[in-house]
């Protein structure tokens, strides 16, 4: 009876926590709010914190640019090695390959930043951009998309084995025994079934890499741009947070601005996951 | 049959073959065996899973395949349609004359091969799709487009498992809508569609309610008639019900078969003779 209301309890803070923290971040910011619209602080470009002004735009679409550009260069990869580790490598390759992920997964964020540092950007520096008749720094939108994309990987990748080793074994022998080619089982059976899975292992990686810090911090340059070059530097929305927060005091609003950005980081993954979720509900009865 | 084997001499002189040659060829092609099995052995880095096998499987008949569990019965039947190759740690050696082909053989078209064999396998697995679609699924294989012929074949294999007045309200919805037992006639439903020649089921009916087991059971009474059908089982009751022949497994090894009622009734070996007694 009594560990029964414990357990309960455990459950009710565990639920509590996210809507604290939105309901706290909301509080902190809801001073910005009344003094700009919430279209203006979403869709401006103008941003002079001594003005009192706070346009996010340039901060969104840094996000959104790196997390695209990470999302575009790591899951078909992570699609294509997990279907070929579970499906037409060798158990050998597998075993190998497992701990490798773990290890991968594990490494700290600020030690990707420092390898992103050290090997990517001058890799953008010294050969992508000559390749493109420009030049830049490589402290970029790229570097961080590939920086991301990287550390991306080892965690879609172990959910992607996942999804496909609960498929279960009976079902592919079916769709063979009817005549199905090794990859025409693959294509009905393991990523039919595993349709689910996958987009959710997308869905998370997404949300992990929108919400990425310090790494991306390294290697993006941070500064504000709108750009479609992604050669150029960004500054995406956790850098800004992570960059100003010892300057909070000193501007008014500027707390209250920083606070909005958390919020909008918070919403947006947020919104991301009850999507995935919502998509994973719709798509597991077939 | 041997005097046919005589009487049948391939004139190298003759222009055409008669009329009379051709029914010929194919009485015998009727009596010969549909699967010859020789010297198969399935190997991991374990131990042997089955030794020296050599089995020659009569057409339209029902064999039945007995032993206990772990006795290799479905290592076996997955040798049948080379379902082993999904297996990388097992090593299969021997020779599988299925139709005069050695289906072991290097550069073969398994899907085509495949498609010779219906599996039901010990519990349904309905591929993650429709009904209709499950039915449709080997047609699609076989790269028969046209709707209404596989229209008609959706209807005509799910009546003949006695599934569709129960699903031909629903065909759009997903199997696992059915019951455990409708699953599995769907199953064979779907086998069926591709016309195999042979029906490979392993313990087909062990997760099934005893009504679902019946109608399994006098299908598999029915198709005898135009299949040959390969059945593990450990139900001895199953297999004095069905057979039409028994091979006894042990550990790999065939140790004895017969007609059921020879080897069921009067066991030659020991080791048959304690299975019978202890049962399943
Ligand atoms: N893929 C495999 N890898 C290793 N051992 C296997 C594999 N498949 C089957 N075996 C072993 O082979 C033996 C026979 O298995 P199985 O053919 O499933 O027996 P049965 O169907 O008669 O119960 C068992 O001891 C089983 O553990
Ligand atoms: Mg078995």
């Amino acid at each position: 009876m009594l560990v029964n209301i414990w357990m309960r309890g455990g459950l009710y803070i565990l639920l509590a926590i996210p809507v604290l923290i939105g309901v706290g971040l909301y509080w902190k910011a809801a001073p910005l709010l009344q003094h700009q619209s919430l279209i203006s602080l979403l869709f401006s470009s103008k941003w002079f914190p001594m003005k009192g002004e706070f346009g996010f735009l340039p901060f969104i679409f840094s996000s959104v640019y790196v997390t695209i550009l990470a999302f575009i260069l790591s899951a078909p990869l992570c699609l294509f090695a997990a279907i070929y580790l579970t499906q037409f490598g060798k158990q050998r390759l597998l075993n190998f390959m497992l701990p490798v992920i773990d290890i991968l997964a594990g490494i700290p964020s600020v030690v990707y930043g420092v390898w992103g540092v050290l090997v990517i950007v001058p890799l953008v520096a010294d050969k992508v951009a000559p390749l493109f008749g420009t030049t830049s720094s490589g402290y970029s939108l790229l570097a961080g998309g590939i920086v991301l994309a990287v550390m991306c990987i080892p965690y879609m990748l172990n959910m992607l084995i996942e999804v496909f080793h609960t498929i279960p074994v009976g079902m592919k022998e079916a769709s063979l025994s009817l005549g199905a080619t090794h990859w025409e089982m693959v294509k009905h059976v393991i990523i039919r079934k595993g349709f689910p899975g996958i987009i959710s292992a997308f869905g998370l990686g997404i949300a992990k890499a929108f919400g990425e810090t310090i790494a991306v911090l390294m290697v993006v340059g941070n500064t504000m741009n709108i750009t479609l070059s992604p050669l150029k530097s960004g500054y995406p929305l956790p850098a800004l947070i992570a960059n100003n927060y010892g300057e909070m005091m000193s501007i008014p609003d500027y707390d209250s601005a920083l606070m909005f950005a958390a919020l909008l980081l918070f919403v947006v993954i947020l919104i991301i996951n009850l999507f995935f979720r919502y998509f994973i509900h719709k798509t597991e009865k077939i | 049959m041997k005097q046919m084997a005589f009487t049948y001499q391939p004139n190298l002189l003759s222009e055409s073959v008669t009329m009379e040659n051709q029914t010929e060829v194919a009485e015998m092609k009727k009596d010969s065996p549909i699967i010859e099995i020789k010297n198969l052995n399935v190997k991991t880095s374990e131990g042997k899973i089955l030794k020296d096998i050599n089995l020659k499987i009569p057409k339209n008949k029902i064999v039945v395949l007995l032993g206990p569990s772990g006795c290799g019965k479905t290592t076996l039947l997955k040798s049948l349609n080379r379902l082993t190759d999904l297996y990388k740690e097992l090593k299969v050696s021997g020779q599988i004359i299925i139709d005069g082909q050695d289906i072991m053989k290097a550069g073969q078209n398994l899907a085509v091969m495949r498609q010779k064999m219906g599996l039901l396998s010990q519990r349904p697995f309905p591929l993650p799709a429709s009904i209709y679609k499950n039915v449709a699924y080997g047609l699609k294989l076989k790269g028969i487009r046209s709707k209404k012929l596989i229209s008609h074949s959706v209807e005509t294999n799910l009546k003949r498992v006695g599934l569709w007045n129960e699903v031909k309200d629903r065909l759009k919805s997903p199997v696992t809508s059915l019951s455990i037992g409708q699953q599995q006639r769907l199953c064979l439903a779907r086998g069926l569609a591709v016309k195999p020649a042979i029906i490979l089921a392993d313990e087909p009916t062990s997760a099934l309610d005893p009504i679902s087991t019946k109608i399994i059971e006098n299908l598999f009474k029915e198709l005898k008639q135009h299949y040959t059908i390969i059945l593990v089982t450990h139900v001895l009751r199953q297999a004095l019900r069905l057979a039409d022949h028994v091979v006894f497994m042990y550990y790999g090894e065939i140790i004895e078969q017969g007609h059921p009622d020879e080897i069921l009734k009067n066991p030659k070996t020991a080791i048959l003779k304690k299975y019978l007694v202890d049962g399943n």
